[in-house]
């Protein structure tokens, strides 16, 4: 018998001037609705700063990666300071340097290549959502 | 005579990335600043401001700012209150849909019909907010000799 599936907590910046933190937003959605909706779990960083008490339990608990759109790395911090335990820190601009063809703009809605941009960094992420929820599923099953 | 700033109102949205009418109030936000209030406003980012950006930070604390939140935790109008000032004006999605018999908002990510018009109704009443905490000489249709030689 396996126990409830242990979700990994993804923290995408907020920014709201910027393509990139579009960019970690969406790529944030597409890995929570898109790839891994079972193992992993959104948490909007506002309600995290501003200490909500489900929100600040949720990342001192579960392992988190943050996604940040600018080198300020909001995300990580506040997740840093609230207790919560980061396994990967991504930087948008970083999966932009590996993937330069695929630049984004516009920031209420992003470009094809923005799109792309999200959808490739979801993806580089997904093997370690997975070893994290099939490690403590292992652990689980021999609580 | 020196050239004093120019005065703009801050709007800060939550940007709530874990609810539909967190993206109503970015949304919101983008359409006022890029689109019917272009020069009036600027955003402030509110993880910086929260995560301890000073210029967001004084910003806020000289200029009239406008909080945008997506429900009735008032994240943004809170952190404003804390960290700077009062807002001049808070709003809260959540409220000014029901007001207008919005219901059903959904879509994080693509926000359906019911999202739609909620950005609408929170634009209108965000855009009243800019004129009013800016003054009657700044409102539309009565732009200063400046902001009519910037554009």
């Amino acid at each position: 018998m396996s126990g409830p599936i242990m979700k990994v907590v993804i923290v995408p910046c907020s920014g709201i001037g910027k393509s990139f933190g579009t960019v970690a937003r969406e790529a944030g959605y597409h890995l929570v609705e898109d790839i891994r909706p079972e193992q992993t779990r959104l948490v909007a960083l506002s309600k995290l700063v501003m200490g909500d008490e489900e929100t600040r339990g949720a990342v001192a608990t579960h392992p988190a990666i943050t996604i940040d759109g600018c080198k300020l790395n909001c995300a990580a911090k506040t997740v840093r300071e609230s207790g919560g335990r980061i396994v990967r820190e991504v930087a948008v601009q970083e999966v932009f340097r590996r993937h330069k063809a695929l630049k984004p703009e516009g920031i209420a809605e992003l470009n094809p290549a923005g799109q792309a941009l999200a959808r490739v960094l979801a993806e580089e992420l997904t093997p370690l959502v997975d070893t994290l929820t099939s490690a403590d599923s292992k652990e689980d099953r021999h609580a | 005579m020196p050239e004093l700033p120019e005065k703009k109102a801050g709007i800060i949205a939550c940007s709530g990335e874990e609810l539909a009418e967190g993206t109503v109030s970015r949304l919101a936000a983008l359409k006022v600043l890029h689109d019917t209030r272009p020069g009036d406003a600027v955003t402030l980012c509110l993880p910086l401001f929260l995560a301890g950006g000073q210029g967001e930070r004084t910003f806020a604390r000289f200029y009239p700012t406008i909080t945008v939140d997506g429900c009735g935790l008032k994240c943004a109008a809170r952190a404003t209150e804390k960290y700077s000032a009062k807002p001049a004006a808070s709003l809260v999605v959540t409220e000014i849909a029901a007001a207008k018999g919005i219901a059903g908002i959904e879509g994080r990510r693509r926000l359906n019909e019911a999202g739609r018009k909620a950005v609408e109704a929170v634009v209108e009443i965000l855009e009243k907010e800019v004129d009013r905490v800016l003054g009657p000489s700044r409102r539309r249709g009565h732009r200063t000799a400046r902001q009519k030689e910037k554009k």
